[in-house]
């Protein structure tokens, strides 16, 4: 076995690992999910046969550590996301070996160092309370990442074309790959700040019967942030305090992603003669880029901060990756380094 | 002092305070009548009207100009007009640009018949230069200056101003310390100071103090630190309009030039030596730098499996004027400088040298003709006119593909199996009659004008197909004449770009970066501590509180504060004083205002 196969063998351990990890977190949201349930019931006896009425939020009690969680599944989960790392790791520094260069050269180097940035800043983030839900949809992306990776987007580690062949591959790429690693860790937490926030407020559109399409809400109704299925988000930290949590990752994704645009001017420069061309690919960052600024003035417009501005967040995550996916596997440019 | 503050600005910092007691938590009506001034800061009046929505049409025109500029220069226009460009951006990632591929917007335009010509009506293939995209980043700019430079002269004043007075409650602050002490309130108060002046960099005091005396016995002070947030904020917003600029200034003053160079040949800076030329409006041609090129040799490495590109370098000499000969080398990524341009090499190819002698004799055309690479074995197509026929014969024209490495598959295909020259082959068909050179109309070198032209053919009605190697010569069919095939010389082709304004792009994107990071990450933050003398009289002791107030969410303020709190020779209050909470942990107190 060569150096390139056990790359891909450590990376297919870690996506394992991966998966293990999020099992675990689920089952440790389940049962906070299942404990606070039971709190609500026992508290609002009431309530308990209402099939959609909203269960008023105690806000406020999130700040105990949650004293029912599994600990086992907490365990587990921890360690399986962290040998998860670890084994990414191994398998990029060997890809990088394989090829002999920096590996973040095409669509599958890119995706590796992608989601071991992220798991890394979530482990990070996590490090003194873990959030499950937070990894849930960290680890839920990273597993869905990987398995893309390996299964669509593999190729051979090999050197580089003359284009690529620049200290920019370092620079300008890795810093990328780190910015939608701490994008997707802002995102997970801007997604549970609306529902917090939902649930804070009593806020959910499937309490008020819809004008058009009633039986859609009535079958999803079980799902309202509001409902007793949601109950654990009481045991999260406050709307407020993720949305805090949100804009520091943002705020650092956001200088990433501002140099990784100037960076990538200079190198088009020496590369293609141009510092900027309306490239696809230079497209995709610049709408990028300008979603995330208006997140950074929504958050200081009065009406717009808070879960508006959380909105900002979802719209200019789904950018950054559709300027990762769609725009490498679907739009010719000049950005044609997929190796698909 | 009024602060500016650009309309519907959410900003708990920007009050004062001391003017203010319940700062943090400011209810809406304080916060419309603190933007209200502000903007009737802005417009420079004291008579304009109090709601501008609402009296509109009593307001004139100078009223309503002045209500489109505070509107204009708003955070909410800021935010809507940077949404809309982000959205206007994407339809140059959907549809073709002519500044990109002109072919392929018309490709386009003959594939969608109905809706491409109204696209194009809309500025859907030109949408950078559209008028649309135009009036969106214009009008973001003319508010960004509207909005910075007011901010700018008010920032001037506060670094020059004292710190805010002591707001006179505690109680609304985020972070909240308190403590007691048999030391003289003026002691304690002077000591808080000097840890709060401690340096963090040498000479570079981390806040700003303000120690005052309150009366009664109380004294306190007021401290400041993170002007460079703000700073750092104004900086980044003005170096995009020095980016603007910048990239503007580069458009007028830049020329960009296209050449193929065949190996062994060379060319002179000038207009007419390029294949294209184009230049901003302000660029004059004639100064350009007469240097000239010439393409020595040029290498490429492959990867002997995968057949990817490894390595492309271009051996040159340039000539300055008035200079000696110098040997370069021009690489991907590493372009070469010349007469206040760089040289980047962005292609290259085999240029088949051939010798076409017509039915008499005479020699009708000689010489290398660039082929274009169609793949990655660059199996290159091309084509070879021959026009010079002597006594009113046909003329000729030869359209074909070099194999660099040929190999044969079956009785009639040849294919190339690597992009180096192993084994040279051209494939060729041949047309004779009228190239249609003589019109006067410019023709595209690498197609054949096949209208006033015949293909020869066999008897079978095939069209005769020549298999030549390098060094061979070959009779053309129909008593043309012969084709040698002699040499196989490479070519280069070469972007020549020159940029003044390059320097300032790129000065001003940095500037930008720094001011940017400045202003997320350096915390801004005021700190109070008052010092006066306990509630019971002659007890001696004198109570200290606290508070702290950050711009935006900060974490660190009440760790500060109790450090802060924890340097003074204090005890923990014995109970809570009535004003304030007790010193709890960071985690429990600390608010996002
Ligand atoms: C080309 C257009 C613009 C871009 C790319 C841009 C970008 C940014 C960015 C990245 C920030 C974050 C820095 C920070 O939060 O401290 C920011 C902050 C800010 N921008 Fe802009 N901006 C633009 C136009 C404007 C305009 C037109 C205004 C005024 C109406 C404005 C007012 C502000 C203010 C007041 C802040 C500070 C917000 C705060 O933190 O309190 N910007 N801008």
């Amino acid at each position: 076995m060569n150096t390139g196969d056990l790359s891909t063998l450590l990376v297919w351990a870690a996506a394992t690992s991966f998966t293990i990890a999020l099992i675990a977190y689920t089952v440790d949201m389940a049962r906070i999910a299942e404990q606070a349930q039971k709190r609500t019931r026992a508290a609002v006896p009431a309530m308990a046969g209402a099939s959609s009425g909203p269960v008023s939020a105690a806000a406020g009690s999130a700040d105990e550590a949650a004293p029912d969680r599994s600990h086992r599944a907490e365990g587990i989960a921890r360690s399986t996301h962290l040998l998860g790392v670890a084994l990414l790791f191994g398998g990029i520094v060997l890809r990088g070996i394989a090829a002999g260069r920096w590996p973040t050269a095409n669509m599958y180097e890119f995706t590796l160092v992608g989601v071991f940035m992220a798991t890394l800043v979530l482990a990070i983030v996590q490090r003194r309370r873990a959030i499950p839900f937070i990894s849930v949809v960290v680890l839920g992306l990273a597993v869905l990442f990987l398995a893309t990776a390996l299964l669509k987007f593999y190729v051979q580690a090999e050197a580089v074309q003359p284009a690529l062949q620049s200290y920019w591959l370092v620079l300008h790429v890795g810093v990328a790959i780190s910015a939608t690693g701490i994008f997707t860790v802002a995102f997970a937490a801007a997604v549970l700040q609306v529902l917090r926030d939902g649930r804070e407020n009593d806020h959910s559109h499937l309490v008020a019967p819809w004008s058009r399409g009633d039986g859609m809400r009535r079958a999803l109704s079980g799902w309202a942030v509001t409902g007793p299925r949601f109950a654990w988000l009481e045991q999260v930290p406050d709307a407020r305090r993720l949305e805090a949590m949100s804009f520091r990752l943002n705020a650092v994704g956001f200088v990433l992603w501002t140099f990784t645009l100037i960076a990538g001017a200079i190198w088009a420069e020496h590369a293609w003669g141009r510092y900027w061309g309306w490239d696809p690919k230079e497209i995709g960052t610049f709408v990028a880029w300008v979603v995330y600024a208006a997140y950074l003035h929504a958050r200081t417009t009065r009406g717009w901060s808070g879960r508006r501005a959380a909105y900002f967040v979802f719209v200019g995550y789904a950018c950054v990756l559709a300027n990762f996916t769609v725009i490498n596997l679907f739009v010719t440019g000049k950005h044609s380094y997929s190796g698909l | 002092m009024a602060r500016y503050r650009p309309e519907g600005l959410e900003d708990t910092f920007a009050d004062n305070p001391a003017d203010t007691p319940t700062a943090p938590a400011a209810d809406d009506a304080a916060r419309d009548g603190g933007s209200r001034d502000a903007a009737d800061d802005t417009a420079g009046g004291s008579s304009s009207p109090a709601e501008p929505r609402v009296v509109v049409p009593a307001i004139g025109f100078f009223g309503w100009l002045r209500w489109t500029w505070r509107q204009l220069t708003s955070m909410r226009v800021a935010l809507l007009l940077l949404m809309l460009l982000a959205v206007a951006a994407v339809p140059g990632a959907m549809f073709p640009q002519r500044a990109q591929d002109e072919a392929k917007v018309a490709t386009y335009l003959l594939d969608h018949p109905t809706s491409g010509p109204w696209l194009d009506r809309l500025g859907f293939f030109d949408v950078y230069a559209s008028v649309w995209f135009s009036a969106i980043y214009i009008l973001l700019f003319v508010s960004l200056v509207g909005c910075i430079l007011p901010r700018t002269k008010v920032h001037f004043s506060a670094l020059r101003g004292r710190p805010p007075r002591t707001p006179r409650r505690f109680t609304r602050f985020p972070a909240q310390g308190a403590g007691s002490s048999a030391d003289e309130p003026e002691t304690l108060v002077r000591a808080a100071e000097k840890v709060l002046r401690r340096p963090w960099l040498p000479l570079w005091p981390r806040y700003r103090t303000d120690v005052r005396d309150e009366g009664g016995g109380a004294w306190s002070v007021s401290a400041e630190r993170g002007y460079l947030r703000e700073t750092g904020n104004l900086l980044f917003h003005l170096a995009l309009v020095g980016l603007l600029i910048s990239v503007a200034t580069g458009q007028l003053l830049h020329y960009r030039a296209q050449a193929i160079v065949i190996q062994g040949e060379g060319f002179a800076n000038a207009k007419v030596a390029y294949d294209t030329f184009e230049q901003g409006t302000a660029f004059d041609p004639s100064s350009l730098d007469p240097f000239t090129l010439k393409l020595d040799d040029f290498e490429s490495a492959f990867d002997p499996t995968t057949l990817n590109p490894r390595d492309f370098t271009a051996h040159v000499t340039l000539t300055e004027p008035g200079g000696d000969p110098t040997k370069k080398t021009i690489k991907v990524n590493h372009p070469l400088d010349a007469g206040g341009a760089k040289v980047y090499l962005t292609g290259n190819g085999y240029a088949p040298d051939v010798e076409i002698k017509d039915a008499a004799g005479n020699v009708a055309a000689d010489g290398p003709t660039p082929f274009i690479p169609q793949n990655n074995v660059y199996t290159s197509r091309g084509v070879i006119k021959a026009p010079d026929v002597t006594g009113g014969q046909d003329q000729i024209g030869i359209v074909g593909y070099l194999l660099p490495t040929a190999q044969q598959v079956d009785d009639t295909t040849w294919q190339s199996i690597y992009p180096q020259p192993g084994n040279p082959m051209l494939v060729l068909t041949v047309w004779h009659g009228d190239l249609g050179l003589d019109t006067g109309v410019p023709q595209n070198v690498y197609e054949l004008d096949e209208s006033k032209m015949t293909q020869s053919v066999d008897e079978d009605g095939k069209p005769v197909t020549l298999y030549v190697k390098m060094g061979e010569t070959v009779d053309l069919p129909d008593g043309l004449g012969t084709l040698t095939f002699k040499a196989l010389p490479r070519y280069v082709a070469l972007d020549l770009r020159h940029d003044p304004a390059l320097l300032y792009v790129l000065v001003f994107a940095l500037l930008a970066f720094v001011g940017l990071a400045t202003s997320l990450f350096a915390p801004r933050r005021r700190i109070w501590v008052r010092a006066a003398p306990g509630r019971e009289a002659g007890d001696g002791r004198t109570v200290v509180t606290a508070a702290g107030l950050a711009r935006g969410d900060d974490v660190g303020l009440q760790p500060e504060l109790d450090r802060i709190l924890a340097a003074l020779p204090l005890e923990p209050p014995a109970e809570p004083a009535a004003d304030t909470s007790t010193t709890s942990t960071p985690t429990s107190t600390q608010e996002t205002p």
